[in-house]
C-alpha cells in the first residue's frame, strides 16, 4: 500500500459482483513504515473482501493498539471499525458479535497485542468459539513502543541492538489449536497468494478463525538474527497445504478436483480446496498439527497454510441461543414484558 | 437529646428488632425471610438487614428485622429481642441486647453466661432437644431447627401462625411432605413457648394495613427488571459481591419473557466474561453495535474497568455501569456495605473523564433508575454509573408496587437510519450539528456512507485521527458541554423541608436516605431545623447550588471516611465549601440515624448551640 493518497478513479478498474473496485475496499492512507508487512496485508483484505462480493458495510473492523491494529483504518473505509484498547480486542468483538451477528467480523491484533497484555482474552475469545477472523499480524516485537521483544520472539533469536532474547516464545497458533479453535492457519504477508485464499476461507469460517501472518517490522525486526525477518521468513517457510477457496456461487471448476486435493463445504456453501503440499498432512487432525508447530521449533522451520480445520463446533451465537434477528434490531416491543406481567410477577414479593 | 430507641417497661407494638445471629450455611435464611415475610403479611412496616460474612459456611451470620410502625426505613441500630443460635456469638448477642430487651436461646445445652446480665430476659427453648426428637436425618434437624424458632418467636410475640402457614404452603407448592415437616417444626417452638411462657411479651406484632400496595423486594433484583422493561439485551459480567445477584435476576427474568416458546432462542445474551476488563469491553461492543448494554460490578471491578470506560467516554460509547458499592479497598469488606466509589466513579479512567452518575436510595428508584441510566447512556452516548450499594442492593426493602406506563419508549438517541444517512451529504460522526453537544451515530452494517471509525486516538470533529491541538481541545470542549448539559437529564434532587426557615441543612445520597429521614424526625422533636436535598445524579442540577447558597451550614451525609460526596460537592458546584460539614460513616454496615444525630448534635453543642 502507497503512503501517498491516490484520487478515486477506478474506471479502468475490474468490478465485482456489487459493482465494486478494488478501490471501493481500501481505507484511509498508510501512516505505517514504508516496508512494513502490515501493509501487504491490508492489501490482502482488501482483495479478499473485494473478490467475496462481500458489501464494505457488510463488514465490523475491530482491533487493539499497536502498529498492526492501527491497519484496520487502512482498509474498507466503508465499513465501521472499532479501535479498542490494548490486547482487548476480543472482547469488544465479543459484544459487538452477541448485537448483530449478521456482520463479517474481523479483529486485526499483533504479537504484542495479543500474546501479553491481551493473552487472556484472546484465549476466552476462542473458548466462546466467537464468529469472526482473528489476524495477528505477528512481527516478533514491540513495532509502536519501538522494538521492545515480544511474547512471540523466538528463543535466541536478535533485537535490532543484537541483544538476544531469554525466554521462549508463545506460538499463538498452538494455543489456539489447544484451546479448542476450529480454523488455525499460519501465512506470510510477502504471500499473498497464500494469504489471500486463506482470509476468505477464515472469513467464511462459521466460528473462531485465526490466521497467524508473520508481518516483518522492517523498522525493528528485519535484521540477521531475527527469525521474523523477511530474509528468515522466505527461506524457511513452508506451506503444508496449498488452500483455495470458491464462493458458494461461483462455478466450481475441475481442475481442484484432481487427486490429492481436498474438498471442503463451508456452512455457507462455499467450498475450501486444500491441496496437500506435505505428503501427510491432514489439516483435520488437530493432534497431528500440534505436533507439527512444535517440530517446527526445534527445526526452525514455519509451516504455513491451514494448519487445522473444523467446522463443526458450535459457534458463540449458537451457544447463547441467539435469534435470527440481530438482538440490536429486535423491537422493543418483543423485549419489554408489560404491564400487566410486572403487576403479576409482584404477586411474588408480596 | 432523647435516645433513638427507649425501651421501657411499656408494651412495645409493632416497633421493635428481632436479630437472629445463625452460623452462615445453616439454612437460617429461609427462615428469617419467612418472619419477616409473616409481619410484612399482617401489614406492619419492616426492614430486613442481613449481616452476612465473606465465607460460604461456618461464619457467624445476622439478620436483623425492624418492625417499624412509622414506617422508617433505616436500621434502628438496637436489637430489642436476640435469637441467639450461633454459640460462638453468644457473648456478642447477649452483650447486644437493648435493656429490658429479650434473649432466646436454645435450651438443650446449659448457658452459664446469661447470668452476666440482669436486666434482659433469658427465654430458654430447647430447639435441638425437640428437633431431634421430631426429625432423623442429620441435615434436616438443622435446618428445622431455624423453623423451630420462627415457630417460637411467633408464640412469643402475637405473629399469626396462619399466616405463616400461608407463606409456607405458597414456598412449597404442591410438596406436601415439605409443608408438613416445616409446620411441625414451626409448631414444635410454638407449643413449647405456649407452654412455657404463657404471658405474652411486651414487644407484641399485631396486624395494621401499613403495608398494603407494597412489596418487599432487594434492589438488584428490582434494577435487574429494570433493565429488562428498559430493553437492554446484552449484559456482561465478572462475578463480584454484592453485585452478582443483579445478573442473577436479570438472567432469571430473561429466561421467563424473553425466550421464545417456539424456537427456544433467547432476545437477550449474558456473557460471564474472564474478568471486569473484558465485561465492559464487551459492554462496549455491544453498545457500540446499538444493544443496550450493561455490567454489573462494584469497586475493584471499576478499577479494573477505568482505561475501557475512557474509551468509551472519549468515543462516546454508550453503556451502564451498575456498581454495587461495598467496602473497600480491594477485596475490602466484600460482604459490608459503604459508598466509597463515588469519585472513582465519577471520574474514572485517565486524562480528562467526567461522567454521568446516578444515585438511587431503595429499589423502587432501582428499577425506575436502571431504565432512566439507559436511556441517558445512549441519549448522550456516553458510559452511565448506577451508584448503588450492598445494603440496597442485596437487602429486602418495603416499597410501593412498582408501576409501568405502557407508553415507555426506550430514548435511543441520535442513531441515524439507512435512509436518514442516505440522504446526507456527508455523514461526520462528531459533527455537533444541534449545537447540543450531542453529536448523530450510525450502526455498523446500516449504510456504506454511515461508516466511521471509532477509536481512543485523537480524533477531530469528523472522526478522522488527528494530533492538532485546536482539534483535539474542540472534541474535549465539546464532551465537557455535553456532560455539563447532562444535568438536567439526570433524576432531579428530592428536596424535604422543614417548614421553617431553618439556618442549616443535610445533603445526602443513596441508601443513607431513610437514616436521614430519621433523624430529622428526631431533629424535629427536640426542635432542631434542617432541611434536607438528597442528591440523586449527577452532573449536579442548578438546584443542589441554589439550595447550598440558602444555608449557613450544609451537612453532608455519606458512608464512606473521605467525604467523596462533599468532594465532588467542592469540585463542582460553586459552594464554599467550609459551609459543608461532613458526617461520616464508614463502618460497613447499613447507615442508621445514630452517626447523622451524633455528628450533628456533636458539631452543634462545639457551637453551643443546641436546642
Ligand atoms: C495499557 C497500555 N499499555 C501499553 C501501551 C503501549 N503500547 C502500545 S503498542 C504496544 C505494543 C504493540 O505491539 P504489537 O501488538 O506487537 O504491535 P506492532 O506495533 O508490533 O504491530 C504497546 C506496549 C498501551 N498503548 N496501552
Ligand atoms: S515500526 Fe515496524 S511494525 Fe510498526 S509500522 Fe514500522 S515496520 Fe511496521
Amino acid at each position: 500500500m502507497t503512503s501517498m493518497s491516490k484520487p478515486f478513479i477506478d474506471k479502468h478498474l475490474p468490478k465485482n459482483k456489487l459493482g465494486l473496485s478494488v478501490r471501493n475496499y481500501e481505507g484511509v492512507m498508510s501512516t505505517l513504515c514504508a516496508g512494513c508487512g502490515h501493509d501487504s496485508v491490508t492489501a490482502s483484505l482488501v482483495q479478499a473482501f473485494w473478490e467475496l462480493d462481500l458489501a464494505p458495510e457488510s463488514a465490523a473492523k475491530i482491533s487493539g493498539i499497536g502498529c498492526s491494529s492501527k491497519t484496520t483504518a487502512y482498509f474498507m473505509g466503508q465499513s465501521h471499525g472499532i479501535n479498542t484498547v490494548h490486547g482487548r480486542m476480543p472482547s469488544v468483538a465479543t459484544g459487538a458479535n452477541a448485537a448483530n451477528g449478521d456482520l463479517n467480523y474481523i479483529g486485526i491484533s499483533g504479537d504484542g497485542d495479543s500474546l501479553s497484555i491481551g493473552f487472556g482474552q484472546f484465549a476466552h475469545a476462542i473458548r466462546r468459539n466467537l464468529n469472526m477472523l482473528y489476524i495477528i499480524e505477528n512481527n516478533g516485537v514491540y513495532g509502536l513502543t519501538k522494538g521492545q521483544f515480544s511474547a512471540s520472539a523466538d528463543y535466541g533469536s536478535k533485537s535490532k541492538k543484537g541483544v538476544a532474547n531469554e525466554q521462549t516464545p508463545i506460538d499463538p497458533c498452538v494455543q489456539a489449536l489447544t484451546l479448542g479453535a476450529g480454523f488455525v492457519a499460519r501465512a506470510f504477508s510477502g504471500d499473498k497468494s497464500q494469504l489471500i485464499p486463506l482470509i476468505k476461507a477464515g472469513l467464511k469460517h462459521k466460528g473462531f478463525a485465526l490466521i497467524d501472518v508473520i508481518s516483518p517490522c522492517v523498522t525493528f525486526n528485519d535484521h540477521a538474527g531475527s527469525t521474523k525477518s523477511y530474509a528468515h521468513t522466505y527461506k524457511y517457510y513452508h506451506p503444508l497445504v496449498h488452500t483455495d477457496f470458491v464462493a458458494h456461487a461461483d462455478e466450481v471448476t475441475g481442475s481442484y478436483d484432481k487427486d490429492g486435493a481436498m474438498r471442503v463445504t463451508m456452512q455457507d456453501g462455499g467450498e475450501l480446496f486444500l491441496r496437500k503440499t506435505a505428503d501427510d498432512y491432514d489439516p483435520r487432525d488437530r493432534a497431528q498439527a500440534i505436533e507439527t508447530l512444535l517440530m517446527n521449533k526445534t527445526e526452525g522451520e514455519i509451516r504455513t497454510g491451514l494448519l487445522y480445520l473444523n467446522s463443526d463446533l458450535p459457534d458463540m451465537q449458537a451457544a447463547n441461543k441467539l435469534p435470527k434477528i440481530p438482538l440490536n434490531q429486535v423491537l422493543y416491543e418483543r423485549l419489554t414484558p408489560g404491564k400487566a406481567a410486572l403487576a403479576k410477577l409482584q404477586a411474588r414479593y408480596r | 437529646m432523647k435516645d433513638l430507641v427507649d425501651v421501657s417497661g411499656d408494651v412495645r407494638v409493632n416497633d421493635f428488632v428481632i436479630k437472629i445471629g445463625n452460623v452462615n450455611g445453616t439454612g437460617s435464611a429461609s427462615a428469617n425471610g419467612l418472619l419477616m415475610k409473616a409481619i410484612f403479611r399482617m401489614g406492619v412496616p419492616v426492614v430486613g438487614k442481613n449481616l452476612f460474612p465473606s465465607n460460604i459456611q461456618g461464619l457467624p451470620t445476622w439478620y436483623e428485622i425492624r418492625l417499624t410502625k412509622d414506617g422508617y426505613m433505616a436500621r434502628s441500630g438496637t436489637a430489642e429481642f436476640i435469637v441467639a443460635m450461633n454459640a460462638e456469638t453468644y457473648k456478642q448477642d447477649l452483650a447486644a441486647v437493648s435493656p429490658g430487651g429479650f434473649l432466646l436461646y436454645d435450651s438443650t445445652w446449659p448457658r452459664p453466661d446469661l447470668h452476666a446480665r440482669a436486666d434482659i430476659t433469658a427465654i430458654g427453648v430447647p430447639l435441638a432437644r425437640l428437633v431431634n426428637a421430631a426429625f432423623d436425618n442429620a441435615r434436616t434437624r438443622v435446618l428445622m431447627k431455624n423453623m423451630a424458632y420462627v415457630g417460637a418467636v411467633a408464640g412469643l410475640t402475637g405473629l399469626d401462625v396462619e399466616v405463616i402457614r400461608g407463606l409456607v404452603k405458597e414456598m412449597f407448592g404442591t410438596k406436601e411432605h415439605l409443608i408438613d415437616a416445616n409446620m411441625k417444626a414451626i409448631g414444635l417452638g410454638l407449643d413449647y413457648v405456649r407452654e412455657h411462657h404463657p404471658e405474652p411479651l411486651p414487644l407484641h406484632i399485631e396486624a395494621m394495613d401499613k403495608t398494603a400496595g407494597h412489596i418487599m423486594i432487594d434492589g438488584n433484583t428490582a434494577a435487574a427488571l429494570g433493565c429488562v422493561y428498559a430493553g437492554a439485551t446484552f449484559g456482561a459480567w465478572y462475578p463480584i459481591t454484592p453485585s452478582t445477584s443483579l445478573m442473577d435476576g436479570f438472567k432469571s427474568f430473561c429466561e421467563k419473557f424473553r425466550v421464545d416458546p417456539q424456537t427456544g432462542e433467547h432476545n437477550y445474551c449474558i456473557i460471564q466474561a474472564e474478568d471486569e476488563l473484558a465485561s465492559v469491553g464487551m459492554a462496549i461492543g455491544a453498545g457500540w453495535n446499538g444493544a443496550r448494554a450493561f455490567t454489573p460490578t462494584s469497586g475493584p471491578g471499576i478499577s479494573l474497568m477505568s482505561e475501557f470506560i475512557g474509551f468509551a467516554y472519549y468515543g462516546e460509547v454508550p453503556l451502564v455501569l451498575f456498581d454495587v458499592q461495598r467496602a473497600g479497598p480491594s477485596t475490602g469488606l466484600p460482604t459490608r456495605t459503604q459508598q466509597c466509589d463515588i469519585t472513582l466513579a465519577a471520574y474514572a479512567s485517565h486524562g480528562d473523564t467526567k461522567h454521568i452518575l446516578l444515585f438511587p436510595a431503595n429499589p423502587k428508584e432501582c428499577f425506575e433508575m436502571a431504565i432512566q441510566s439507559f436511556d441517558i447512556a445512549e441519549r448522550f452516548q456516553t458510559p452511565v454509573f448506577f451508584m448503588t450499594d450492598l445494603d440496597i442492593g442485596m437487602n429486602d426493602w418495603m416499597i410501593p408496587e412498582l408501576e409501568w406506563d405502557e407508553s415507555y419508549t426506550p430514548d435511543r438517541g441520535k442513531v441515524l437510519t439507512a435512509d436518514e444517512i442516505e440522504k446526507l451529504e456527508k455523514f461526520y460522526r462528531y459533527e455537533d450539528r444541534d449545537g447540543d453537544a450531542i453529536p448523530y451515530r450510525t450502526l455498523p452494517g446500516s449504510h456504506p456512507k454511515g461508516a466511521y471509525f471509532t477509536r481512543g486516538s485523537g480524533h477531530n470533529w469528523k472522526g478522522g485521527y488527528t494530533e492538532d491541538s485546536a482539534e483535539y481541545k474542540e472534541v474535549l470542549d465539546r464532551l465537557t458541554t455535553k456532560w455539563k448539559n447532562a444535568a438536567n437529564a439526570v433524576p432531579a434532587p428530592v428536596i424535604t423541608r422543614c417548614g421553617r426557615n431553618a439556618r442549616r441543612a443535610i445533603i445526602s445520597v443513596g441508601g443513607c436516605d431513610g437514616a436521614v429521614l430519621e433523624a430529622l424526625d428526631r431533629f424535629a422533636e427536640n426542635g432542631v431545623e434542617l432541611d434536607y436535598l438528597r442528591v440523586r445524579g449527577f452532573p449536579f442540577n442548578a438546584e443542589v447550588d441554589a439550595f447550598i447558597a440558602q444555608y449557613e451550614e450544609v451537612f453532608v451525609v455519606e458512608q464512606n471516611r473521605d467525604g467523596q460526596l462533599r468532594s465532588l460537592l467542592v469540585n463542582e458546584t460553586a459552594a464554599d465549601k467550609t459551609k459543608l460539614i461532613p458526617i461520616l460513616d464508614y463502618a460497613g454496615m447499613a447507615a442508621n440515624p445514630k452517626f447523622i444525630i451524633e455528628g450533628i448534635s456533636a458539631h452543634l453543642e462545639a457551637l453551643g448551640d443546641v436546642a
